[in-house]
């Protein structure tokens, strides 16, 4: 049955519609939750705060566990989605770089549109300061061409690139998520009355 | 804790529903969420709008423009603008709608504004060499099990708590 656009179930030319639709949904969920907040995000890392952790957490399973179970029931067809290709290089030093840039600027694309959206001018200055790194990559791209190509792995899984089977990978990763979540909430009733407010 | 906080859903709800969404998303479009696609197209139309000419020079930016279709009409765009309508929504349904820059009281807002400045320029270099962001890499990666999704997210949150040693006199 789906995917429904690929297989053209709904005609393409709603995509922009739905695109803003989808868009509004995810503002909606990830302001709501407090993803508006650098304060509130940067805790992740002073465990004064676990809101990334719990809400990232929580949707990732949810939405592997989903997807896994659509496959299943024949209600997805799971060889029409999209799997971003890995790029060993480009994903371990673009993900550091972004690293860096979560704990300074206290957010990513997402989430500064968000607090942008509710009128913080920090979350304004992040998305500007985006363009500008987005222009600087694109200028030196010639330079960067080989870490951004290099140790191109195609859209591998990761239970392949472990050697074990889906639903292991899925069992072990609900695991560690609930594990995460204990350890959170045990280090954060450690911090709680040093806790900042908002 | 004061109670203005307390407006904020529960997180393990809100992961929930953005988990739900994700699926949905899936089972609509095919792919997943994303954001700093829409950065990126940004930066595309406005060099192409300057000098159209280095923009199809480019090895980059040439990758992105075609004859048929407007730089800025690309999928993630629309969610972008999607996400600032339904984070507005949001904050005006909590009373949280104010012009701010929020900061620790233990820094300034021009420190504050600086590393802003700082952090989306890391971002947005990033985001791009990582071929995506938190959402449309490590997030919906995650989802449909790609390596790269979890590998993107180890480097995030791993160098994240690697290094927030050093920018603890930001926020604590």
């Amino acid at each position: 049955m789906g995917p429904l656009i690929p297989q053209e179930i709904i005609d393409p030319q709603w995509n922009s519609v739905i695109a803003l639709l989808i868009g509004m949904a995810f503002g909606y969920i990830l302001e709501s939750s407090g993803f508006s907040s650098s304060r509130k995000l940067a805790g992740v890392f002073y465990g004064y705060d676990f809101v990334v952790l719990k809400v990232f957490f929580t949707a990732a399973i949810t939405a592997a566990l989903g997807l896994y179970y659509f496959d299943y029931a024949g209600w997805i067809d799971g060889n029409l989605l999209y799997i971003n290709p890995t790029y060993l290089t480009g994903a371990l030093v673009g993900g550091v770089v972004m690293g860096i840039g979560f704990v300074l600027g206290g957010f990513c694309p997402g989430t500064s549109t968000c607090a942008a959206a509710i009128g913080k001018i920090d979350g304004w200055v992040f998305w500007g300061g985006m363009l500008v790194g987005v222009f600087i990559f694109s200028e030196f791209f010639p330079l960067l061409q080989e870490v951004y190509t290099s140790n191109a792995l195609g859209p591998i899984r990761v239970y392949e690139s472990l050697g074990i089977n889906a639903s292991t990978f899925i069992m072990i990763l609900i695991v560690v998520a609930l594990a995460a979540f204990y350890v959170a909430s045990m280090i954060q009733k450690k911090i709680r009355p040093k806790r900042v407010e908002f | 804790m004061n109670d203005r906080s307390n407006k904020y859903i529960n997180p393990y709800l809100g992961g929930f529903l953005l988990g739900l969404l994700l699926l949905v998303t899936f089972f609509i479009t095919g792919r997943g969420l994303g954001a700093s696609g829409a950065t990126k197209s940004t930066v595309v139309t406005a060099v192409d709008a300057v000098s159209h000419s280095h923009a199809t020079k480019s090895a980059y930016y040439s990758k992105f423009i075609s004859d048929d279709q407007h730089p800025m009409n690309t999928w993630l765009t629309f969610e972008v603008l999607g996400i600032l309508a339904g984070a507005f929504l949001s904050g005006a349904l909590a009373g949280r709608l104010r012009f701010k820059t929020e900061h620790s009281p233990k820094i300034t807002s021009k420190t504050r504004l600086l590393a802003a400045a700082g952090g989306g320029i890391l971002f947005g270099f990033g985001s791009q060499l990582g071929r995506g962001c938190t959402s449309g890499a490590a997030l919906s990666g995650m989802a449909t099990l790609s390596t790269a999704g979890f590998v993107t997210m180890l480097a995030i949150f791993g160098t994240g708590f690697i290094v927030a040693y050093f920018f603890r006199k930001l926020w604590i």
